[in-house]
This record gives C-alpha cells, sequence and structure tokens, in this order.
C-alpha cells in the first residue's frame, strides 16, 4: 500500500507533508504522511474518529505547539519554507495560514472587535471599518449584521457565530484557512450558507476541511484525503493516510479497499 | 415480581414512614439553614442598632474625642483604613494577579503545584504572624533608617501579605474557567502569549477577579491583629508623611474604643462598627457595577 500521494498533483502545492509523524510524549499519533495541498482548492480530510486528521490539520499552523507532549518529526512545507525548522516563527505562520474551530468561538467582545482583532495585534495599519465591511461581506454575514456591529458576537445565532469566526479569520488576510469540523456544532440551514460560503473561498484562499460528514466532503472538495486508523502490536492506535485523489475519483472510483469500505459505510 | 414490593397505595398517605422521614428532614435542613444564617442577620441588626444611634455628619469629619468629651467622631481612623488598604492593593494586585497569570498561562504542571501549595500555606498563616512578619521587615527598618518606626506602609504591607493569597487563588481559578477554545481562537489569529492573556483571556476573567480582590478588600479592612503593632493608631489627622508616621484605622479604634471604660468611646465604636460593614458593602457594589457583563 503505497502513501506517497507527493506525485499525484498538478497544480501547484501551497502545503506539503514530507514523511510527517506525529507523536504525543512516545505515542505515535499519526504516521509518515506524504501530502500536497493544492492552492485556491477545498482539501478535504475524512475518516474515523482517531485517524489523527484534526491533529494532522494543526500542525500546519503550529496550533500543535500548545500541547506540551507534541513532537512533530519530518517536514511540512508552506510554500518552499519548513514550518518546523527552528527560524520559523509560529506567530507569523498562524497568520498566513488562519483556522476556524469546530465549536464557533468568537471572543465575548462586539462583532466589530471580533473582526479586528487579529488586524489589531498583528500591527494593521489600514482603515478598520473597511475591513470590518469587507470581511463580513467576504463571509456572507454583512447584510445581517450591519446594523449592530456594536453588539456582542455571542449574541449571534450559531451559524453567524461561524460565519463571524470565519470573518474573523479572513480579517488577518491569510493564504490557508484550515477548518476543523466548522459545521458539526450547526444546524442544517447554517450548514449549507457556510458551505456555499467555502464555495465562494476557495477563489482566493485554499482551504483545507476536516469532516465526519462524507455527504459534506463531496459536495464542498475538489480533493479528498481519506485517513485509517490501524493498530499497532503493542496496542498504540495510529493514524496514516490512506489514500488522497479528486473528490469524484474517492466517492466514486476509490483505489483502496479500506477507502471503499468507509465512504460506502461499512465502517467508521 | 411485585409480590416483593410493598403494596402502597397511589393515593399520598401523609403518616407513612418514608413520607414522615421526607417531611422531617426537610424542616431540619430548613432549620439548620434558618440557623446559619441567624448569626449574620443577628449581628448585622445589632450593629445597625447600635451604630445608628451615633452616627451624624461629625463622624466623619472630626477627631476622636476626649474621654468624657462630647460629640467628635473618627474621620482619621476612615482616611487610615482607606490609605492602608490602599497600599495593600497595590502591592499585592500587580504581584498576586501577574502570579497567577504566570501559574495557569506560562508554568510547567509541576511549578504550578507547588506555588498552588505555597499560596494554600500562607492563606492559613494567622494574620498576627503576618503582622510580626511587617514589623519585623517595615518597621524595624524604618526605626533603623531614622524615617519613621509604626508607619502606614507596615500597616499596608501586613495587609498585603494577607490579601496575596487571596487574590492570587480566585484570579488563578478565574483565569483556569476560560474556556481553551478562546485562547486557541486568539492564537490560531497571530497573536503571542501575551497579547492572548492580555487581550482575550484576562477580561474574561475580569468579573471574577475584581470579585476576588472585593474579598481580599473586605478581609483586610477588617483585620486588626497586624495592624496593632505595624500601624499601631494615632489621633491625629494623617499628614504628607504619614506613610512613615503611626495611623489610626477603624478596625484598631473598634479594638480600642469597645474595651474602653468611656461611654461616648464606646458608641464612636459602634458607629465605626456600621462604617466598616458599610465601607466593605459598597466597595463590594462598585465592583459588581463596574465589571457588570456588557451583553
Amino acid at each position: 500500500m503505497s502513501t506517497d500521494n507527493s506525485v499525484t498533483n498538478s497544480t501547484e502545492a501551497v502545503l506539503r507533508t514530507e514523511g510527517l509523524n506525529i507523536y504525543y510524549g512516545s505515542f505515535l499519533a499519526v504516521q509518515n504522511v506524504w501530502l500536497n495541498i493544492p492552492k485556491n482548492q477545498v482539501t478535504a480530510f475524512i475518516g474515523p474518529s482517531g485517524c489523527g486528521k484534526s491533529t494532522l490539520l494543526r500542525c500546519y499552523n503550529r496550533l500543535n505547539d500548545l500541547i506540551e507532549s507534541f513532537r512533530a518529526e519530518g517536514k511540512v512545507y508552506f510554500n518552499d519554507k519548513n514550518l518546523y525548522s527552528p527560524d520559523i516563527d509560529p506567530v507569523e505562520v498562524r497568520r498566513r495560514i488562519g483556522m476556524v474551530f469546530q465549536r464557533p468561538n468568537p471572543f465575548p467582545k462586539s462583532i466589530f472587535d471580533n473582526v479586528t482583532f487579529g488586524a489589531k495585534i498583528n500591527g494593521y495599519k489600514g482603515d478598520m471599518a473597511e475591513l470590518v465591511q469587507r470581511s463580513l461581506q467576504q463571509a456572507a454575514l454583512w447584510d445581517e449584521v450591519k446594523d449592530k456591529l456594536h453588539q456582542s458576537g455571542l449574541s449571534l445565532s450559531g451559524g453567524q457565530q461561524q460565519r463571524l469566526c470565519i470573518a474573523r479569520a479572513i480579517a488577518v488576510q491569510p493564504e490557508v484557512i484550515l477548518m476543523d469540523e466548522p459545521c458539526s456544532a450547526l444546524d442544517p440551514i447554517s450548514t449549507l450558507r457556510v458551505e456555499e460560503l467555502i464555495h465562494e473561498l476557495k477563489e482566493r484562499y485554499t482551504i483545507v476541511i476536516v469532516t465526519h460528514n462524507m455527504q459534506q466532503a463531496s459536495r464542498v472538495s475538489d480533493r479528498t484525503a481519506f485517513f485509517n486508523v490501524k493498530t499497532s502490536e503493542k496496542g498504540g492506535r495510529s493514524g496514516y493516510l490512506v489514500e488522497f485523489d479528486a473528490t469524484e475519483v474517492i466517492f466514486s472510483d476509490p483505489q483502496q479497499e479500506d477507502t471503499k469500505a468507509y465512504i460506502s459505510g461499512r465502517f467508521g | 415480581m411485585t409480590d416483593s414490593f410493598p403494596q402502597n397505595s397511589l393515593v399520598r398517605s401523609g403518616f407513612s414512614r418514608r413520607t414522615l422521614f421526607n417531611t422531617v428532614m426537610t424542616c431540619l435542613g430548613f432549620l439548620c439553614g434558618a440557623l446559619a444564617l441567624l448569626p449574620l442577620l443577628a449581628l448585622l441588626t445589632y450593629v445597625i442598632v447600635q451604630g445608628f444611634s451615633s452616627l451624624g455628619p461629625n463622624i466623619f469629619f472630626q477627631l476622636p474625642p476626649s474621654p468624657f468629651g462630647q460629640g467628635g467622631g473618627f474621620g482619621n481612623a476612615i482616611l487610615g483604613t482607606i490609605l492602608m488598604v490602599g497600599i495593600g492593593t497595590l502591592i499585592s494586585v500587580p504581584f498576586g494577579v501577574l502570579g497567577a497569570i504566570y501559574l495557569t498561562e506560562f508554568s510547567s504542571k509541576t511549578t504550578a503545584r507547588w506555588i498552588r501549595f505555597a499560596t494554600n500555606v500562607l492563606s492559613g498563616v494567622p494574620s498576627i504572624i503576618a503582622g510580626v512578619f511587617a514589623y519585623g521587615l517595615i518597621v524595624l527598618t524604618l526605626t533603623k533608617l531614622k524615617i519613621g518606626s509604626y508607619s502606614a506602609l507596615g500597616g499596608g504591607f501586613a495587609l498585603a501579605v494577607l490579601m496575596l493569597p487571596i487574590i492570587v487563588r480566585t484570579t488563578d481559578e478565574a483565569l483556569q474557567l476560560v474556556s481553551e477554545d478562546l485562547r486557541q481562537a486568539s492564537v490560531g489569529l497571530g497573536a503571542t502569549n501575551f497579547q492572548t492573556v492580555s487581550r482575550v483571556v484576562l477580561p474574561s476573567a475580569m468579573p471574577a477577579i475584581v470579585t476576588g480582590l472585593t474579598l481580599a478588600i473586605a478581609r483586610a479592612s477588617g483585620e486588626t491583629a497586624p495592624l496593632l503593632f505595624t500601624a499601631l493608631f494615632s489621633s491625629f489627622w494623617p499628614s504628607a508623611d504619614s506613610l512613615f508616621k503611626p495611623t489610626a484605622s477603624l478596625a484598631v479604634l473598634v479594638y480600642n474604643f469597645a474595651i474602653s471604660p468611656y461611654q461616648n468611646w464606646q458608641s464612636l465604636a459602634w458607629a465605626a462598627s456600621l462604617i466598616l460593614v458599610v465601607m466593605v458593602l459598597i466597595t463590594s457594589i462598585i465592583s459588581r457595577w463596574a465589571t457588570r457583563q456588557k451583553a
């Protein structure tokens, strides 16, 4: 079984992992991932729970650094820089590679301050009001909140909060947006709105989305990576990349037996 | 199967063993609750009744009278208490809040455990010991340097020692309650650790931190033992150099006057108790009002 998918891409890769192993302490959580994420496309990560897709996603903006026992081996290239080389500043990485989380997590501040937060801390010098309008428009939230920008971000509904979080991520002008199950806490109508938004956003941004929902992966993504989990002799469970291909291929004609079994709902 | 259960009717009977036991226990619980409240209510009523009769505008603007003298007040003690609690706050808040931030946000788990342990020990130290410590450290030093002796500085320092563990603990708990999601959101936007703490975590925890500060102020303004031999007492108004001179405080005034044989001093002690309770109440109301959640 080959896990080397680095040659399957025709378009330019923004994020590239080479032989990435992720450890928590001595526990190998994700092993030997070779994966190229193409520019201005939506890449979906699917797979059963515990297969390490969120862990991998958080490697791309070094958010795993917050976990004390975390350790990465191998290389993660962003354009042509290895993100885990010692001279990289993780704070700057996180501005270029934004993140939207599973649960909507707006700050307990006004809608306006939520959007400008990232811009302020990163020393943005432009017009804040214009930045807020542009970001909220891109996040398809402007029309709903333009008259109440000074109300708390927490006063919005769950779906609106998640779009506010997307606007907040967009406001720092990242190149990549990572989404960690962004719709799992939303109702179907809000989910649909966020999915439409993802379609519009890929014109400007490269998007990587982790999802448990295979219909969602097939609706929003251009390419899909399927991860699985295997148990070692010692009983440790570690995730690995099974197959990475265009979304249509993964869902209609997967090359691996495991992928076929998973997408047809036989396990996971 | 149902044979093993007693045959109870569906209609409520007030005299079955279970119902009776339930009623008795409920009444007992209510009684104990009321008894627990009783000391508080009794104390407040007594202080209000006794203190109110000696209240008057003079109290705020005059110095303590001589025994058997007419009128008089304890404006100097009110100012002295405010001064010393203020000094205590100025010393303990920066150390306490920054220390707690270090605990929750930056330190390793082992370090945090030891510091928390040390704070708990400190909060268990009897207040008289804090007074002896401040006496040794501040009062004796001032005497050696010949710039003072018993002083507001010594009193304020002793109060700071007592306030510090309260502030560290409440801030520590408040910061731990701030959800990890918010921290990750901030870090994910390219914030440094310090930006995350100062702009996201601290503002979210602020109401709880201020509540802790109010607790600490309430504790400190009522402390008598550590002030007895650090700030002593004074019958004069605080002046520009009273940082280094003996200073009056409400708590010590109550202690001195309540045990005196003079009728007018005793009634002033009651009035001072009332003022002390009201001051603590006002502090807590102001802090609640200032940090109420704007939603």
